[in-house]
């Protein structure tokens, strides 16, 4: 548990460390929570609703997407493939640290750091020229429940495709596939409730939404009672399964190591 | 070649997060000495002496804090370019061929970077080829090499373009035995053949023992030494070594002139200064020797002692 | 003028070459990223599923936004997408040799590197522009065709100029010479700088501001014969060629200063 702590806190630190690409980071997302905020506003001229967003619900979302985008890490995050790579995953395996235990709580250190200083900052701004929406109390407990379950779920999905390191020499063609897998259907691009009816249907049987598009539907009030205690479980759900799965890699990627030297 | 007159070069360094102090660093202080065409000498010091930043001015990569150089006639900082053609660089740990690319491609881009033409080309990379036996990996992308290979690969890189003067830094590092030894001789044959100038920089003091005449050893940014092997021995490590193999082991033997510094069983080590000639009588009329060595001082001792005067 | 060309298509040649020799897993390269592009036009088609028209721009008219914006992009990540490398490459330590070869900087990290299976990425979006073409009915005359064509080229470079002062920053990571880390053979992510963060995040940044604005924006308005929903001057139409000349003057020239400041604060 110590070790947990201390792990979390050195991810925390990797990234505390350059506040500089923090403000850089925070720039960019408020001018493209400003760019998606516009054009999906153009919707709206010509509709009041979208697939049960209003107009507010809807740069709500855009501001709150762009908070949690780096806290759930949705863009492209190699270190563990990089580490297969250049071998040191040689040593990991020979201490007595789980890699994946590892990597689980170096993120769940990192995530508060991205939520403070890389959500807060732009959705301060956006909430000062647009007009959003805010969740009751029991919503606004919930959504942070929500966010580090969906931190959870993206790591789980994060490690697996770094696992393809073990066996690909050039891990970085299935690492974008799986990026921009993520992208789209958690809700980065736009947001699910756009999807036409079928496309939703896919989305919804991808982990993925659980890691954007839950913690906004709970934050605007979208889920409540059973709903939203079920978008919780679909979100512990992907968890174990995304975890499981790493798991099953790790192991067969580790004796795959053993076998063959690397 | 190499005119060196008052360098100096400080770096400011900033430490901490946001609001970040500032700390000058004196890399090189007020470092003179001169180069004339034909050398070959190596370049010493302990790391972070400054030694990869003199070599950086010379070569034209930073401009001086204070101080004068001039290589080949050309001030590095202002004419680059013009310097770079008559200038062949290797550092021994960066690469910079092209990682994805066979071998032979790198060579062939570097060919019109330099603009060298086909049979000058031709005739150098055969040479290469022969020398450093290039010929089973030229073919393979660079990624794919092992270091040895690739090492021998960068030198080629540095030196396809026929420079009068050549940087190396850690050149013969990662190699085998055998593939130094081809290295050494070859720099070695173009500079007593082609006349090209080397300035080595290496901790292999077996490079510096078989290749150097001269040695500049720099230490915390001021050049300690400026001179050659034979003398820095004389200086720094006058003494050798007799080393002894007597009949039956004996306790330390007493000899004039001589001071026992090790004992293991029959076999003694003597230090001593001097001529050998009378010593050996002596020791020889104080015990029954079945065979005797006289060592070298370890030009790494020397090394070492230099390091540690300063 | 023709000799830096000549070293640039021996590059690529080379690199075309090499790439070749994995037919199979080029080829899927390609494929991949041909698909994946796609995914960008789905959300635009996404977005016309649900309303007829964004502002006054129907969904053909964004198509055409998109494919020039898209294949401008795609061939500038074609020539220099390895700029996304070259802070680390300078952390590495391995842009000084540059300095000791008698050609610019700049022009040889240009030459370092070549990304062919970029090339699915401009296919899409060659697709895309056909099917816009094909959906909208355009008054074609000399004067569109022309700006058409340019448009594509001028995009590449604007998109290239901003990239290439981008990666400038790459020259203000290391803090002095020997005294920070540089030597880190075989290179670690973990004790990566910011920039490499950044310069991420600037890619982004291009595609969607820099490309709104003049690589295909402005050029759209004239050949669409719109009037300008901005009520910008017409004669911003015309502006892309003359951006990209200046776009691309303006980035040798901080280029050259960002390398200056390099030589003397510490290679």
């Amino acid at each position: 548990m110590r070790l947990d702590w201390e792990i979390a806190r050195r991810g925390w630190r990797r990234y505390a460390a350059y506040p500089w690409a923090t403000v850089a980071g925070v720039f960019t997302n408020t001018i493209f929570g400003f760019l998606q905020a516009y054009i999906l506003l153009a919707v709206f001229r010509h509709r009041g609703d979208v697939g049960g967003y209003d107009a507010r619900d809807t740069v709500t979302y855009v501001w709150l997407a762009q908070a949690l985008i780096m806290t759930v890490y949705i863009f492209g995050w190699y270190e563990f493939a990089l580490r297969i790579r250049d071998g040191s995953i040689a040593t990991d395996l020979v201490r007595p640290l789980d890699p994946q235990r590892y990597w689980l709580a170096y993120d769940l250190g990192r995530a508060p750091y991205h939520l403070l200083f890389r959500g807060v900052p732009p959705f301060i701004v956006g909430a000062l020229v647009f007009d959003l929406r805010y969740p009751s109390p029991l919503a606004a407990v919930a959504f942070l429940v929500s966010v580090t379950l969906a931190v959870v779920v993206s790591l789980g999905f994060r490690f697996l495709y770094n696992s393809a390191a073990f066996w690909l020499l050039d891990y970085r063609g299935i690492a974008t596939v799986s990026v921009c897998i993520v992208v789209f259907f958690s809700g980065m691009t736009l947001p699910l409730t756009f999807f036409p009816g079928w496309l939703r249907t896919i989305a919804n049987v991808l982990p993925f939404a659980s890691i954007l598009q839950s913690p906004v539907d709970i934050w605007l009030g979208k889920r409540h009672g059973l709903e939203l205690a079920g978008t919780l479980a679909l979100q512990v759900f992907w968890a174990v399964v995304l975890l499981g799965l790493g798991r099953l890699a790790l192991r067969s990627g580790s004796r795959k190591l053993v076998v063959q030297g690397g | 070649m190499i005119e060196v007159e008052g360098l100096s070069k400080q770096f400011v360094v900033r430490r901490g997060r946001f609001r970040r102090e500032r700390h000058i660093v004196e890399a090189v202080r007020d470092i003179s000495f001169r180069v004339e065409r034909g050398e070959l000498l190596g370049y010493l010091g302990p790391n972070g002496a400054g030694k990869s930043t003199t070599i950086k001015m010379l070569t034209g990569i930073l401009v001086p804090s204070a101080g004068r150089v001039q290589v080949a006639g050309l001030d590095p900082s202002r004419r680059r370019i013009e310097l770079a053609r008559k200038i062949g660089a290797m550092f021994g740990q960066r690469i910079q061929l092209w990682w994805d690319l066979p071998l032979i491609d790198s060579f062939e881009l570097l060919r019109h970077i330099y603009r060298v033409p086909a049979d000058r080309y031709r005739a150098s990379l055969a040479r290469f080829r022969e020398v450093l036996e290039l010929d089973p990996f030229l073919s393979t992308p660079v990624r794919q090499l092992s270091l040895g290979q690739r090492i021998r690969g960068e030198l080629t890189a540095a030196m396809l373009h026929e420079p009068e003067l050549l940087f190396l830094d850690e050149p013969t590092i990662g190699l085998d035995v055998v593939a130094k030894q081809r290295v050494r001789d070859f720099l070695v044959e173009i500079n007593r053949e082609n006349g090209v100038t080397v300035l080595l920089t290496t901790h292999d003091l077996g490079d510096i023992e078989r290749l150097c005449s001269r040695l500049l050893v720099i230490d915390h940014g001021k050049l300690i030494w400026d001179g050659g092997i034979a003398e820095l021995k004389e200086r720094y490590g006058p003494e050798r070594m007799l080393i002894v193999d007597l009949e039956e082991p004996a306790p330390p033997l007493q000899v004039e002139g001589a001071r026992v510094e090790k004992v293991d069983g029959p076999r003694q080590w003597l230090r001593f200064q001097g001529p050998a000639a009378e010593l050996t009588a002596r020791v020889a009329a104080t015990a029954r020797l079945v065979d005797l060595q006289i060592t070298e001082p370890d030009i790494e001792e020397i090394v070492r002692r230099i390091y540690q005067s300063s | 003028m023709v000799e830096p060309v000549f070293l640039w298509r021996r590059l690529v040649g080379a690199q075309i070459r090499s790439q070749l020799q994995y037919r199979a897993s080029f080829v899927l390269d390609v494929t991949g990223a041909f698909l994946i592009s796609f995914i960008d036009f789905v959300a635009v088609l996404v977005i016309f599923h649900n309303v007829p028209q964004l502002g006054t721009w129907n969904v053909h008219e964004v198509a055409l936004l998109y494919a020039v914006s898209s294949i401008s992009f795609a061939l500038t990540d074609l020539a220099i997408g390895h700029l996304d490398q070259f802070p680390q490459k300078v952390r590495d330590g391995n842009f000084d040799i540059l300095l000791v070869r008698p050609r610019g900087t700049l022009y040889q990290v240009i030459c370092s590197d070549f990304a062919l299976r970029r090339l699915g990425k401009a296919a899409q979006g060659g697709l895309v522009l056909v099917y816009a073409l094909a959906s909208l009915h355009v008054d074609w005359t000399v004067g569109r065709a022309a700006l058409l064509v340019v448009a594509v080229p001028a995009g590449t470079v604007i998109f290239a100029s901003v990239w290439v002062v981008g990666a400038c920053l790459a020259f203000w990571t290391t803090d002095g010479g020997e005294f920070t880390n540089a030597f880190t053979y075989g290179g670690t992510f973990l004790a990566q700088y910011p920039i490499d963060i950044y310069s991420a995040w600037l890619r982004r940044f291009l595609a969607y501001v820099v490309a709104l604005a003049f690589v295909c924006y402005f050029p759209s308005l004239y050949v669409l014969g719109k009037p300008d929903p901005l009520g910008l001057p017409r004669l911003l139409d015309f502006a892309s060629p003359l951006v990209a000349l200046a776009a691309a003057l303006a980035a040798g020239m901080i280029w050259r200063g960002a390398v200056r400041h390099y030589r003397s604060a510490g290679g």
